[in-house]
């Protein structure tokens, strides 16, 4: 994708061409951006006609296995996963932060793995949706959102998931939240809490009664 | 995202030097600058990640006070027993802002650096003074319900995004820095930030090349602290209107009042005649409008953010009712 298709100038405001000479060029790419979110290709990460930066090295220690990478350091932690690695679990809804579908736990602290880069992560663990369960056994946030029907289309469910295990850390932690009634005692997890922790996950299904649910199961609160 | 080269600072002193290289910026967590760069609004040609240096803690200070290190990650500081039991308005104003995720990456520093949330700022299409100096503003006759009520131009509107520099603001805390020769220098936050006026661009007093090492927080005053922030959703949203205050108060007395808005202008705001007329006076609704009345004097509204000088009153005066409930 060409930079200049995109300072379409003020007066044509958010207007995005697409050349015949774009089409024929780049083929299904094109294509798909004229119905997929722009944000959503992970090719549109890097821009390919710039020329490419060195390789970096990087190591990452991804659900328990080390994996020795080459990579554009503009390769966000999220692509590094899917992109390089295959682990396609952790998604790319909104690639700015706002949706949490990407998020990750690195070194048990949740993230989003769209807005930081792999190499800023050089020889840290990090675990992804792939790295929960043990074998056939799900982890019991997975087995307690099988239950709870935590999910309709399930695009957000590995970030919900991976979120709220790093959520229930956090508590355990001692963390407070924006609605923690008395900031110098351990908050009570209640509904109000867990939703404010979990206000970084977006489900547009809007699952939420039942995440919420599948959560206070798994911290063996009564649902 | 523009092509750039990767460093890893071993050294502040190194970062401050290879920041004063054009097209250089520093990356910590990156919530923010990844985001812009992934829009184009920032095209760094090389990135210095100060992540792995030691400016990670949070210490006291002889003069009972926190010095809070630049990569202190928003979650560690808001969780820090100190700072909730000695400083609730920040820890409150941190848990107000973002979402856990993030904070668990933004820091200290990155915080007080943040950009605008403009709609123009971030959509390179549109004239921006601030992205594309001398562009023009295409929020004074746009979509600017987000906007600033105090302290704008004719060239910017923009609001300062943080929930953390503004209860810092009321905190009289200082930002500490050190430059490529290893100087050191202590900026109140008071004089950290700047109008747009001309030169929107320019957003704080740091030099090139300049870098935060930390914000140091002066022994905690007296009063009870809360942090109210108006936005348009129950959790993770910018602040319409944001006011950390501190007041001192007994018996329907106020002694002393301590109040810095969000979400009004280009930076953490701070009225001092407001706070005069708090300060040895009754805690009722005709002090209280005093006080609004001299925040509010020379607020303008551009249309969309007309509601947001009735919006700060009574943010105000609920926060002022609640601060000196006996």
């Amino acid at each position: 994708m060409d930079e200049h298709e995109f300072n379409a100038g003020p007066n044509t405001p958010g207007k995005v061409e697409v050349t015949r000479r774009t089409v024929i060029e780049t083929g299904t790419t094109a294509l798909l951006l004229t119905t997929l979110p722009r944000a959503a290709l992970a090719a549109d990460a890097l821009d390919d006609n710039e020329p490419s930066p060195p390789v970096v090295d990087v190591e990452l220690q991804v659900n328990s296995r080390p994996h020795s990478l080459a990579l554009d350091p503009r390769t966000t932690l999220l692509d590094a996963l899917r992109e390089h690695l295959a682990l396609t679990g952790s998604k790319k809804g909104c690639d700015h932060g706002q949706c949490g579908a990407c998020t990750v736990l690195i070194e048990g602290r949740r993230i989003n793995s769209c807005l930081t880069l792999a190499v800023m992560h050089d020889g840290q663990s990090v675990t992804t949706i792939e790295g929960l369960a043990l074998g056939d056994n799900l982890n019991p946030m997975q087995a307690a959102f099988v239950e709870h029907d935590g999910f309709q289309c399930g695009y957000c469910t590995s970030g919900q998931i991976c979120s709220a295990i790093g959520m229930l850390a956090e508590c355990r932690h001692g963390m407070p939240s924006y609605v923690t009634e008395d900031l110098t005692q351990d908050a009570e997890l209640t509904d109000a809490e867990i939703r404010e922790r979990m206000s970084g996950n977006i489900c547009r299904c809007a699952a939420y009664p039942n995440i919420v649910a599948a959560i206070k199961q798994t911290a063996g609160l009564p649902t | 995202m523009k092509a750039f080269t990767y460093q890893r600072a071993d050294s502040t002193a190194r970062a401050a030097a290879a920041a004063l290289k054009p097209g250089t910026k520093i990356i910590a967590g990156g919530t923010n600058l990844l985001d812009l760069m992934k829009l184009q609004v920032e095209t760094p040609s090389n990135l210095v990640d100060i992540n792995r240096l030691p400016l990670d803690k949070i210490e006291e200070t002889p003069d009972g006070g926190l010095r809070v290190g630049a990569l202190v990650r928003n979650s560690d500081l808001a969780a820090d027993a100190r700072v909730r039991q000695h400083y609730g308005v920040l820890s409150r104003a941190l848990l107000a802002g973002a979402s856990a995720q993030l904070r668990n990456k933004a820091t200290t520093g990155g915080n007080l650096l943040q950009r605008t949330r403009c709609y123009y700022f971030y959509d390179i299409t549109k004239p921006c003074n601030k992205r594309n100096p001398g562009s023009g503003c295409a929020a004074l006759a746009g979509f600017n319900r987000i906007h600033a009520i105090l302290g704008a131009s004719e060239h910017c509107i923009a609001t300062h995004p943080s929930d953390m520099a503004v209860a810092m603001r009321a905190l009289d805390a200082n930002v500490e820095t050190v430059n490529r020769e290893g100087e050191t220098k202590v900026i109140p936050i008071a004089e950290f930030y700047r109008l747009p006026g001309r030169t929107p661009e320019i957003e704080t007093s740091l030099k090139p090349g300049e870098i935060i090492t930390a914000v140091t927080l002066p022994s905690p005053p007296p009063g009870l602290q809360i942090y109210r922030k108006v936005r348009d959703r129950a959790s993770y949203a910018f602040a319409l209107v944001s006011v950390a205050a501190i007041v001192d108060s007994t018996q329907g007395r106020i002694h002393s009042a301590r109040l810095a808005f969000g979400g009004l202008a280009h930076m953490p705001w701070r009225v001092a005649q407001a706070e005069q007329r708090l300060t040895n006076a009754p805690a009722d609704a005709a002090t209280f409008n005093t006080a609004a009345d001299a925040v509010l004097d020379d607020a303008r509204g551009f249309g969309g953010n007309d509601f947001k000088i009735p919006l700060t009153r009574r943010t105000l005066h609920s926060v002022l009712a609640e601060t000196t409930r006996t």
